[in-house]
């Protein structure tokens, strides 16, 4: 009895999450207009998604960026994590403290102050993408940090000594003995530098080239307009995106059975 | 005979199976008076916290029941059983101060606040920490804590105080001071006390009954004195204290041959019984040569503070002595064991006993019989005799420990398994070696080998002998 | 001979310029126009403005309200549910677990089109329960965000300090009350942080459900498009000025920082 209350309490969450996206992923193989209506069977939206060059370029400008500025990200964090944690108390607390800014801040106002420094105090044109891929970048370095700290925390500090001691230089046993041991967290903080800059909206909407639209923007804007046609080729788009989730997530649980990394997972809008 | 108390606990025919299929307690009975001190003791696995556990409410036996002045309480839950525990690393409540961490148990009964006031003060000061009322926990000492979780149990007036490797986590020396402290309490307090611990020196020190358990089941059950002097088997006498164990066999009334020699003793056994000795090394004399009953070579000599643990070679037999004189490595010595200091443990004919099937005949090869590890062929005349064959018929094989041989090699013995534990006796080490399947082959083998060392044992085909015990 | 050693001290150095570049001098810039009028002359009549229009107290207000039930309507949801997950009949089940934190990875926008969709089919006209089908999105969109954080907190909570309260006589509910609520707070703390400040300022949804009620993100919104930077920093001040006092009262809550951080990662 006290099972079926918490099965019953678990399946009903799970349906309210999932109940809309998976009726998006039927309906996204018929060539019905709207959700409710019946249609047959058709792979029409998947045509659109993949003719349409508007859409094709927006999604490989999605992922291009996701992808230059998740490595930009983590370089930057990672060699900052290693650097603070291994500075004097006052420079690491100060690094720390600049670090959270981001992290509590909200989407909306990182990106606004990113536009008017770059554009009013810079004069940095958005066309250049700089604006776009710094912004993006200290949004998603923090959280990088964030993943790699505790990984340095828990390493064993002897390690680094034993390699000096083995005659190692400073440089080679970070290489050689310190990074291999925090790569999870670079991983897990790599994996989540993707995930907030696919799923930015605020960031990006601030500081983009006016004909570059990444997912969340192009959304949005769509949401506006009366394209059926781009409509359900969007339901298409996230029925892949769904299934890739999934597929990452199945591919993860399996590697990492024995870690306790998944991907870490903090995101704001 | 009379029982002094009256029986406040009675463990009746517990089992206790987790996930279906790991069995950690087996036929568990045992008898608790009121106001008794009792120890579960053995090593970490043998089901001693189950048992507490099951006591608390924290598990439910599969079968059997726990009953508590004559009631079944075996499946209530913990909030209704009139029992508390002191939790192994004391599962205080960080978000509570001292007082609302003591007082929790009586807030849910709902006392008036002045009761609850005064039984508060009273539990801290049976713990000696008056006045730590609006202390945070994690401000407290180890010690501190660990008492604050007895205040927390006691302040219930239960009538059983469970205790859970309580003192694990102190240092020796606090350790000391609890043991006697917690010693104290028990008397003052007037309840029984069930206390678990793989600390066989800590048993001894405290408790009025010791229940020594292995592997899910009871070894032996007494006094202190008991349990240290007249161990029931090579476990025991192995588990508790130092013991020097010799194989050996009776030779006469009160007569036991070991370490090439008779000697007196004041067990009783039938002659020619095979034996286990067993001595405590400070019951061994050392004397001049000459003067001993057996004598040997001095092989070490290692100085413990109070005395010398002496290693003496006598023959093939290595025994320990403590002796208070330090005696120089190489020089000989005589040995001499006083009768009341050897305690005879006779051969346990129930070990290495395997079941097993008879199959068909093969001509040529012989009488398949398949045992749960292994199966092979044998001449049929070594069960049937000259008798008929019957297929199905269920026999018994046995073989004696020193008849089997451990290799590292698995496939030059007939079943693998780990070593669950060893024992020294004299001049070899005797194994139990547990299969996949669960079956234990106890051997005696005079290599060292680790505990959970995976080998292989080869049980001597032609020394086995089989029983039939029954047809299908 | 003398050379530049390296020590790992320095690589502190290329992240504390680009945090200092970055995230210190945009904030810095926001606080110098919200203090500014148009000739540059330091002002206080940008905040003044705010706090005496009506229109931006409402927006104020209306955020607020919308943040408040987004997150109790996410407490109410996940808490049993990472109960259930962490201590309950799902303990073990790692893969549920990822399911519930799955949707986290998926574009919002798109789960929200999802979502809009149907509610438009359950409702016929979106237009007609702009509010109710604000918070919902809201709800539906940060769940798992709450979820994770109560997870990690009452996971690490230890079996054995249950155990204690049972022993000493308290029942289901009572266990629940007294020992698992006080102290999971660590973890509402950071569900809370997590999902409230986001709900006040995420007006996307607000947009693709067609509200067209402001909240405070509509607002910078609004003056970006509009160019007008003085008022668009006066809002992010204010956000900044909220974010504070929530990681303060959170602070106070939680005491460590390693409790908090729980909440980060998964």
């Amino acid at each position: 009895m006290k099972n079926f209350v918490q099965h019953v309490c678990v399946v009903f969450v799970l349906l309210f999450l999932y109940a809309p996206i998976l009726i998006l992923v039927g309906y996204s193989f018929t060539d019905a207009t709207m959700i409710g209506k019946i249609g047959g069977l058709s792979f029409h939206n998947y045509e659109t998604l993949f003719t349409t060059e508007e859409l094709l370029d927006m999604i490989k400008g999605t992922l291009l960026l996701a992808l230059g500025v998740a490595a930009l990200s983590t370089l930057l964090g990672t060699i900052g994590a290693i650097g603070a944690f291994y500075s004097k108390s006052g420079t690491r607390r100060a690094i720390e403290l600049a670090n959270q800014v981001p992290v509590v801040n909200a989407d909306v106002v990182t990106g606004f102050s990113v536009c008017i420094l770059m554009i009013a105090l810079f004069q940095v044109r958005k066309e250049t993408f700089i604006p776009l891929v710094i912004g993006q970048t200290a949004l998603c370095a923090p959280f990088v940090y964030l993943s790699v700290l505790p990984r340095l925390k828990q390493m064993d500090q002897q390690l680094y000594e034993a390699a000096l001691d083995l005659g190692c230089t400073p440089m080679k046993a970070l290489l050689r003995v310190t990074v291999p041991q925090i790569v999870p967290g670079i991983l897990s903080g790599f994996m989540t530098a993707i995930t907030l800059s696919l799923d930015d909206y605020f960031i990006a909407t601030y500081t983009k080239p006016a004909t570059f639209d990444t997912i969340s923007t192009y959304v949005v804007n769509a949401t506006r307009g009366s394209q059926t046609d781009i409509k359900t080729a969007l339901w298409a788009l996230s029925t892949l995106i769904f299934i890739a989730v999934v597929g990452v997530v199945i591919i993860m649980n399996l590697k990492g059975r024995n870690t306790e990394d998944g991907v870490a997972s903090e995101k704001r809008n | 005979m009379e029982n002094a108390g009256v029986n406040l606990i009675q463990f009746e025919h517990i089992k206790k199976v987790f996930d279906g299929d790991t069995l950690v307690v087996e036929d568990f009975n045992l008898e608790v008076k009121k106001g008794e001190f009792v120890t579960l003791l053995g090593p970490s696995g043998c089901g001693k916290t189950t048992i507490l556990r099951m006591l608390g409410g924290f598990e439910i036996p599969t079968s059997g029941k726990i009953l508590l002045n004559g009631e079944d309480i075996s499946k209530l839950p913990p909030y209704e059983r009139p029992i508390n525990t002191v939790f192994q690393k004391y599962a205080l409540f960080p978000h509570l101060n001292v007082y609302d961490n003591v007082a929790f148990g009586l807030k849910l009964k709902k006392i008036d606040k002045k009761t609850m006031d005064e039984k508060v003060r009273h539990a801290l000061e049976i713990v000696d920490l008056e006045g730590f009322e609006k202390r945070s926990i994690q401000t407290l000492s180890g010690g501190q804590q660990q008492r604050i979780a007895i205040a927390r149990a006691i302040v219930n007036e239960p009538e059983v105080l469970l205790l859970d490797e309580p003192l694990s986590a102190l240092d020796y020396k606090m350790r000391k001071e609890m043991q006697l402290e917690l010693k104290n309490m028990h008397k003052k307090l007037g309840i029984t006390f069930i206390f678990v611990t793989h600390d066989q020196e800590e048993a001894l020190t405290m408790s009025d009954k010791i229940v020594v358990m292995a592997d899910g089941e009871i070894q032996q059950t007494g006094t202190p004195e008991e349990i240290y002097n007249e161990p029931r088997n090579l476990f025991v006498a192995d588990f508790i204290g130092e013991s020097n164990i010799f194989k050996g066999e009776m030779v006469g009334n009160r007569k036991a041959r070991f370490c090439g020699r008779v000697f007196d003793c004041v067990d009783d056994y039938e002659k020619s019984t095979i034996i286990d000795a067993v001595v405590r090394p400070e019951d061994v004399e050392l004397v001049p040569e000459s003067e001993g009953m057996i004598s040997g070579e001095i092989l070490s000599s290692d100085f413990k503070g109070t005395f010398y643990i002496v290693v003496v070679l006598s023959g093939k037999n290595e025994i320990e002595v403590h002796s208070l004189k330090y005696y120089e490595p190489g020089s000989r010595v005589g040995i001499n064991i006083a009768p009341d200091s050897i305690h005879i443990i006779p051969y346990d004919a129930s070990i290495n006993h395997y079941e097993g099937v008879v199959g068909e005949y093969a001509e040529g090869e012989g009488l398949r019989v398949s045992f749960a590890d292994f199966e092979w062929f044998v001449d049929p005349k070594e069960i049937f005799g000259e008798g008929e064959i019957v297929e199905g018929a269920k026999v018994e094989a046995s073989f004696t420990p020193d008849s089997a041989e451990i290799s590292d090699d698995a496939e030059a013995g007939i079943v693998t398994g780990n070593i669950i534990s060893f024992i020294y006796v004299g001049d070899h080490y005797r194994y139990t070696v547990r299969s996949k399947s669960e079956e234990d082959y106890i051997v005696d083998d005079e290599d060292l080998w680790n505990q959970d060392d995976y080998v292989s044992v080869n049980i001597p085909k032609d020394k086995m002998s089989y029983r039939l015990v029954g047809e299908q | 001979m003398r050379e530049a050693r390296f020590s790992r001290k320095q690589l502190a150095l290329p992240y504390a310029l680009f945090l200092l570049l970055f995230v210190i001098l945009p904030l810095l810039v926001v606080v110098k126009y919200a203090f500014t009028d148009a000739e540059g002359q330091i002002s206080f009549y940008n905040f003044i403005r705010f706090f005496q229009s009506s229109k931006t107290i409402g927006t104020l207000i209306y955020s607020l309200v919308v943040a408040v039930l987004t997150t109790l309507g996410c407490l109410l949801l996940a808490y049993p549910v990472a109960f259930i997950l962490a201590k309950g009949a799902y303990v073990g089940r790692h893969t549920f677990l990822m399911l519930f934190v799955l949707p986290m990875w998926i574009n919002f926008t798109l789960r929200i089109t999802a979502l809009k969709e149907i509610l438009t089919l359950l409702e016929g006209n979106l237009a007609l329960h702009p509010f109710l089908n604000t918070v919902i999105c809201m709800i539906y969109d940060f769940l798992p965000f709450m979820i994770l954080p109560l997870y990690n907190s009452l996971s690490k909570l230890d079996n054995s300090l249950l155990e204690a309260a049972a022993d000493l006589g308290a029942r289901k509910r009572q266990i629940l009350l007294r020992v698992v609520l006080p102290l999971s707070v660590p973890g509402i703390i950071s569900g809370i942080t997590m999902v409230f400040l986001p709900s006040m300022t995420n007006y996307v949804v607000l947009d693709m459900v067609y509200n067209s009620t402001y909240i405070i993100g509509s607002l910078i919104g609004s003056y970006f498009s509009s160019y007008d930077w003085h008022n668009g920093s006066v809002v992010s001040i204010i956000l900044l000025l909220i974010i504070c006092a929530i990681t303060w009262i959170s602070n106070r809550f939680t005491g460590s920082e390693q409790e908090r951080k729980a909440g980060v990662s998964l």
